[in-house]
């Protein structure tokens, strides 16, 4: 048997107490441990963002994350989005200007959008690209989620 | 990656150096790079992430230093070091995704020790020194003589890197960065290149060259540096230069590149970023 540790953290609001294998990613945590599916599994290694979350406020790839590190932390997944109204214009965007195809790479997406205004709420449409470059998508061609991130900027063009 | 016997996240700079001490240890900051190495080398794993002796950017005297568990993102983010280090500044800017630059950090960068790794290119530049404190003692070594082998260090098993030292560049140094890859994200760079010195009468003095992914490690490319030495960098002293860098270098063929086109890179690189010096 691997070493486990228990952590406590904070996700999506609510206090979590579990027990983890200390070398396991935050990821497996999150889809396996605790059944939250909506952040997905990609590539599990850095290259897709399709595990997009938010930790302690800023976005990170929860497959690269040790889930021994969330001890002490603010954990936001996709789902802590659906509870936040803040974030319902960003949803609606997404809906509104054909941001989603299959789906896939949604929540990793919104999650870095959100991460991506709340740095800087005025991001122009060359600064939202660079900010999503690590977040792939294989059916929008990215326009159009470029376009449901850039309508909801305080960014006059 | 089974054989973690313990894990450890020390609150001070003193207790880190008392387990490493006790052998064994493999250190976990960012992750980026550790999480997808499946071997973990120890029977410990010590999570240095949150040890606030670790973080920081901060100017004293004419030195810059960088707590070893500032992220990259920090480092982009920094006024001092985009004022004072445009070419780390410009490095970091160009370094995997939002997203990873986030969790990853220097210190891990430096130790992963990877021919390919971004900030070490502009760090051989700078001439910047790494602080390794034990138990015992802190010592501080050019950041040339830190690397042996990829993924190999002169860092003993006992020591942790605390920080990087960069001395403030005199004035009229100008220096650049170049990075070639097939995307302008999330790409292990297939050449990097780097280099700095004081323009002065269109010669670059106590010049700093550095190529990254063409050698078994970051590579200080010291017969490029003497052929910049009295050269006025002209079309002829420049392509001068350029075959020297191209000498200089023996890379390797992967996935990324033809050894045969890393030299071509390095010889195109060279002209290119000597001519950006000489306009400056
Ligand atoms: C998809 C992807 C893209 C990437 N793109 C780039 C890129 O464009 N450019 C680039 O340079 N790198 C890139 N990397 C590599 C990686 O993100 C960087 O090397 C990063 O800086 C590593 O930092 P970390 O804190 O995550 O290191 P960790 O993974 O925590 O550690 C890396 C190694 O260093 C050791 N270590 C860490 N800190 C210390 C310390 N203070 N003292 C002693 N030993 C220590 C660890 O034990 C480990 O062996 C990429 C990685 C991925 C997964
Ligand atoms: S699953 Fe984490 S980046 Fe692809
Ligand atoms: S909508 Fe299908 S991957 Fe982006």
């Amino acid at each position: 048997m691997s070493l486990t540790r228990e952590i406590n953290f904070t996700l999506n609001g609510s206090p979590v107490k579990v027990t983890v294998p200390v070398t396991m990613n935050t990821l497996t945590l999150l889809r396996e441990q605790l059944n939250l599916t909506g952040t997905k599994y990609g590539c599990g290694e850095g290259e897709c963002g399709a595990c997009t979350i938010l930790m302690d406020g800023v976005s990170v790839n929860a497959c690269l994350m040790f889930a021994v590190d969330c001890d002490g932390r603010q954990l936001t997944t996709v789902e802590g989005l659906l509870t936040d109204c803040d974030s319902d214009p960003l949803r609606n965007a997404f809906v509104e200007k054909g941001g989603v195809q299959c789906g896939f790479c949604s929540p990793g997406m919104m999650m870095q959008a959100t991460h991506i205004l709340k740095q800087n709420p005025n991001a122009d449409r060359e600064q939202i690209q660079r900010g999503l470059e690590g977040n792939l998508c294989r059916c929008t061609g990215y326009k159009k989620i470029v376009d449901a991130v850039a309508s909801v900027s305080k960014h006059e063009d | 990656m089974t054989d973690i016997q313990s894990y450890q996240v020390p609150a001070s700079l003193a207790e880190a150096t008392a387990i490493l001490a006790n052998g064994d240890v493999s250190i976990l900051a960012g992750g980026t790079d550790l999480m997808l190495q499946k071997n973990l080398h120890g029977g410990t794993l010590m999570n240095i992430r949150r040890l606030e002796e670790l973080h920081g950017i901060q100017l004293s005297g004419n030195t810059i230093r960088i707590g070893a568990v500032t992220t990259i993102t920090k480092i982009l983010e920094s006024p001092l070091i985009e004022k004072h280090l445009p070419i780390l500044h410009e490095a970091t800017n160009h370094f995997a995704s939002v997203q990873i630059r986030n969790a990853g950090t220097i210190g891990g960068n430096i130790c992963n020790a990877s021919p390919a790794g971004d900030t070490l290119i502009p760090l051989l530049v700078l001439d910047a020194q790494v602080e390794l404190a034990s138990a015992a003692d802190t010592r501080l070594i050019p950041i040339a003589d830190f690397f042996i082998a990829p993924g190999k260090t002169s860092r003993e098993p006992g020591e942790l890197l605390t920080a990087i030292h960069i001395p403030q560049p005199a004035e009229g140094f100008v220096a650049c960065f170049e990075k070639f890859g097939s995307r302008p994200a999330l790409d292990i760079s297939t050449v990097s290149i780097g280099i700095g010195g004081i323009l002065q009468d269109s010669k670059l003095q106590a010049a700093r060259v550095a190529f990254g992914a063409v050698a078994p490690i970051p590579l200080l490319a010291k017969k490029t540096m003497a052929a910049i030495e009295n050269q006025t960098l002209d079309v002829d002293g420049i392509q001068t230069i350029a075959t020297a860098a191209r000498d200089e270098v023996n890379p390797i063929d992967d996935v990324r590149a033809s050894a045969w086109y890393r030299k071509e890179l390095i010889h195109n690189l060279t002209r290119k970023v000597l001519q950006n010096v000489a306009n400056t």
